[in-house]
C-alpha cells in the first residue's frame, strides 16, 4: 500500500501556547486512521492543518508524496466539527452549491444514496435534525468524489441510534476504497472504525498502531473490576488501581487470580471480567479521564 | 483568479437567501415606502407665506427704483445665471423672475402665487415685457425622495454585506467555503454582486411604486440616474467589505456599522439641505459617499443635470469604492487564525 497523506515534525504555535509540538505519521491508502485524544489534545488543529485551513509554524505535508498546495483541496472532502449551512437553502440546492466548486464531482444520485438524503432532500437546511445534518456535512465532504476524507468529531452530539447510523454510512463509505482520517474523542467509534489509531495529548503523539495490536502490548489478558466499596480484603500480590468507583487489575492468568481473591476472602458480588479497550488504553497512556 | 461558474454558484446562492427571507424582504420594501408616503402627506400643505422673486442683472438701483420693491414680505433674491432661475421658477420655487435693468419678466403660468406677484408687479410699472413659463411645483416628497431610497440603500449595503459576512465568518461557513477551491476574491464579488442586484432592483421597485403613487419630479435621464445608483451602492457596500474585512464579533461589527451610517443619516443630506450648516459639517459630509449619492441623483431629477453635471460626485464615487475595496482586500481573512 503506498501513502496517501505524509506528515512529518508538524507544529503549531499560537502567542502562548503550542497546539501541536512535533506531530510526524503517515496514512496508507484505503484505511480509516483514527486520531484520538482529550479535548484540547491538538486534534483539531493537526487536522486543519493538514486541510489548508491554518498554516503551519513548521513541519511538512504531502499528499502522494507532493507538498501539499492549493490544489490539494480538490483531492480531499472534509466535514467540519462545527459548521453552519447557509440558511433558507434546501438540501439539493446546498449540495448542488458545493457541487459547483469543483471540476470533478460525485453524481448527485450516487450522494444522495450514500448519505440516505433521501427523505429530506428539500428541506430548508435549519429544519434538519442532528443525524440528518450531519449526514449532508458528511455527503458535502464527498461532493468532490475526493481520495481522503476528514471526518472531524462526526458523531458528536447525536443519539446513540443515530451514531450507529453515521458508522454504518462511513463503513459504506470505506468500501467504496476512500481513505479516511477519522477524529473523535469517542473511543467506542474509533474502535468500531479505525484500522489504525493515533492517541494524541498536549500536543503530542504518545501512541500509534493498529487498536489490536496497541491492546495486545499494553494489555495482557483481561480486566477484573470489583467496587471500590464493600469487596473486603484484597490480596496483597494482585496490584489494583482506582477508576471511579471501580477497582482494577489486569491480569493474564484469571484462574490464578480469582483463586487469590477467593484465599484473600474478598468479596465477588460485584466483579466484572471484561477484555480491555481503546478507553483503557487511552486512560493507561494519559492518566487522566477522557471526557473531562 | 476567477472562475465564473463558482461565482455564479455564490451569487445564486445568496440571492436565494435574500429573497426566501420574507420577513427582511417585506422590511426592505416597506420601511421607505411607509417614510415616502408619510412624508408627503405631512408636507403636502407646506406653503411658503411671503413671496420669492428673483432678479436678473444685478443692478440694484433699477431694482430699488421700482414700486414692486416697497411690497411688503416679498423676498428678492440675485441670480447670475438666467437658466437656473428660470428652473426655480418653473418649480415654483420662485414665484416671479424680473430683470428690471431690460424691464422684462418671466411668469409661471401654473402658479397661483406666481399670477398673483405678477399683479403686484405690474400694479406698480405696466411697462414690462412678459414672457410665459410653466411648470409643475417641485414638493418636499419630490427632494426627499433621492434621499429616503438613497438611506434605504445604505443600509441594506452596508448591514447585507457587512453584517452577513461576519455570520458567516463567526458561524462556520466561511470556513467550510475555504475549505473548498473557492477564492476570497469569487466569494467576495459574489456578495457584493448579489447585493448590488437586490439593491438596484429594489430602490426602482420601491421608486416606480411611489411613482405610481405621489408622481414625481424628474427632469434629467433615467440612465444617468441608474448610474449614479449604481456607483453609490457598489461605493457603500465597499465600506460594508471594509467593516466586515476581519472581524467575527456580530456587536462589534454591529456598532461599526451603526458608527458609519449614522453620519451619513444626518449628515448627507437625507432629510435636510447642508446648505446653510456650518463649513466644517459640509467638508464632513463631502467624506460620505452617500452625500455624493444623494446630491447626484438630486442634481439629476430636480435640475435635470447631465453627467457632466455631475462628474464630480461620479469621480468621489469611482475613488471611494476603489480605495475601500483596496483595503478590504487588504484586510480581509476567511476566519480568524
Amino acid at each position: 500500500m503506498t501513502d496517501i497523506l505524509t506528515v512529518s515534525n508538524l507544529v503549531k504555535r499560537y502567542k502562548d501556547v503550542t497546539a501541536v509540538n512535533g506531530v510526524s505519521f503517515s496514512v496508507p491508502e484505503g484505511i480509516c486512521f483514527g486520531l484520538l485524544g482529550p479535548n484540547g489534545a491538538g486534534k483539531t488543529t493537526t487536522v486543519e492543518m493538514l486541510e489548508g485551513i491554518i498554516k503551519p509554524t513548521a513541519g511538512t505535508i504531502a499528499y502522494f508524496g507532493a507538498i501539499a498546495n492549493r490544489d490539494s483541496k480538490s483531492a480531499i472532502g472534509i466535514q467540519f466539527q462545527n459548521t453552519s449551512l447557509q440558511d433558507y437553502l434546501t438540501v439539493r440546492e446546498t449540495l448542488e452549491l458545493f457541487r459547483s466548486f469543483y471540476r470533478v464531482t460525485m453524481p448527485l444520485e450516487q450522494l444522495v444514496q450514500l448519505c440516505a438524503l433521501d427523505a429530506f432532500l428539500d428541506r430548508d437546511n435549519r429544519k434538519l435534525s442532528g443525524g440528518q445534518r450531519q449526514r449532508l456535512l458528511l455527503a458535502l465532504a464527498l461532493v468532490n468524489d475526493p481520495k481522503i476524507l476528514f471526518l472531524d468529531e462526526p458523531t458528536t452530539g447525536l443519539d446513540p441510534q443515530a451514531r450507529r447510523n453515521f458508522w454504518d454510512l462511513v463503513k459504506d463509505i470505506k468500501k467504496e476504497n476512500k481513505t479516511i482520517m477519522l477524529t473523535t474523542h469517542y473511543m467506542d467509534e474509533a474502535q468500531e472504525l479505525c484500522d489504525e489509531i493515533a492517541v494524541m495529548d498536549q500536543g503530542r503523539i504518545i501512541e500509534q498502531g493498529t487498536p489490536m495490536a496497541l491492546l495486545k502490548h499494553h494489555f495482557n489478558g483481561v480486566l477484573l473490576q470489583l467496587p471500590a466499596h464493600d469487596c473486603g480484603a484484597l490480596p496483597a500480590e494482585l496490584e489494583f488501581h482506582q477508576v471511579d468507583s471501580q477497582l482494577e487489575h489486569a491480569t493474564s492468568d484469571l484462574d490464578g487470580a480469582l483463586q487469590r481473591l477467593l484465599a484473600a476472602g474478598t468479596s465477588l458480588e460485584g466483579l466484572k471480567i471484561r477484555s480491555p479497550n481503546l478507553e483503557d488504553l487511552f486512560l493507561k497512556l494519559t492518566g487522566h479521564r477522557l471526557r473531562d | 483568479m476567477i472562475n465564473g461558474r463558482r461565482l455564479l454558484a455564490i451569487f445564486k446562492a445568496r440571492n436565494i437567501e435574500f429573497f426566501r427571507d420574507k420577513s427582511a424582504l417585506t422590511w426592505n420594501l416597506a420601511f421607505p415606502v411607509l417614510i415616502l408616503i408619510g412624508f408627503s402627506f405631512i408636507f403636502g400643505g407646506e406653503q411658503r407665506a411671503e413671496y420669492k422673486v428673483g432678479v436678473l442683472g444685478g443692478d440694484s438701483s433699477a431694482l430699488a427704483a421700482l414700486p414692486f420693491h416697497d411690497t411688503r414680505f416679498v423676498d428678492f433674491v440675485d441670480y447670475d445665471q438666467a437658466p437656473e432661475a428660470e428652473r426655480k421658477l418653473q418649480q415654483h420655487r420662485l414665484d416671479l423672475l424680473i430683470d428690471p435693468a431690460a424691464r422684462q419678466y418671466w411668469v409661471n403660468e401654473e402658479s397661483p402665487k406666481s399670477y398673483l406677484a405678477e399683479q403686484l408687479l405690474l400694479g406698480g410699472s405696466q411697462d414690462f415685457q412678459r414672457t410665459p413659463m410653466t411648470g409643475r411645483p417641485i414638493r418636499y416628497v419630490d427632494w426627499v425622495v433621492p434621499g429616503i431610497i438613497g438611506m434605504n440603500m445604505m443600509f441594506s449595503c452596508l448591514f447585507g454585506v457587512g453584517y452577513v459576512i461576519v455570520r458567516y465568518r463567526k458561524n462556520g461557513v466561511l470556513k467550510r467555503l475555504k475549505a473548498t477551491p473557492v477564492t476570497a476574491m469569487e466569494f467576495v464579488s459574489a456578495q457584493v454582486l448579489s447585493r448590488l442586484l437586490i439593491v438596484l432592483v429594489f430602490s426602482a421597485v420601491i421608486y416606480i411604486g411611489c411613482d405610481f403613487l405621489l408622481d414625481f419630479y424628474m427632469a434629467g435621464s433615467w440612465r444617468d440616474l441608474l448610474l449614479i445608483a449604481t456607483l453609490g451602492a457598489f461605493s457603500l457596500i465597499s465600506l460594508g467589505l471594509l467593516v466586515a474585512s476581519r472581524s467575527q464579533s456580530e456587536e462589534l461589527t454591529g456598532g461599526l456599522l451603526n458608527f458609519a451610517s449614522w453620519p451619513m443619516m444626518f449628515l448627507s443630506g437625507v432629510w435636510f439641505s447642508l446648505e446653510g450648516a456650518p463649513h466644517w459639517v459640509q467638508q464632513m459630509a463631502q467624506t460620505l459617499p452617500l452625500t455624493h449619492l444623494i446630491d447626484g441623483a438630486r442634481a439629476i431629477m430636480s435640475d435635470g443635470a447631465g453627467l457632466a453635471d455631475i462628474s464630480y460626485q461620479i469621480t468621489m464615487l469611482v475613488g471611494m469604492s476603489a480605495l475601500f475595496l483596496v483595503l478590504a482586500a487588504f484586510l480581509f481573512k476567511w476566519h480568524p487564525d
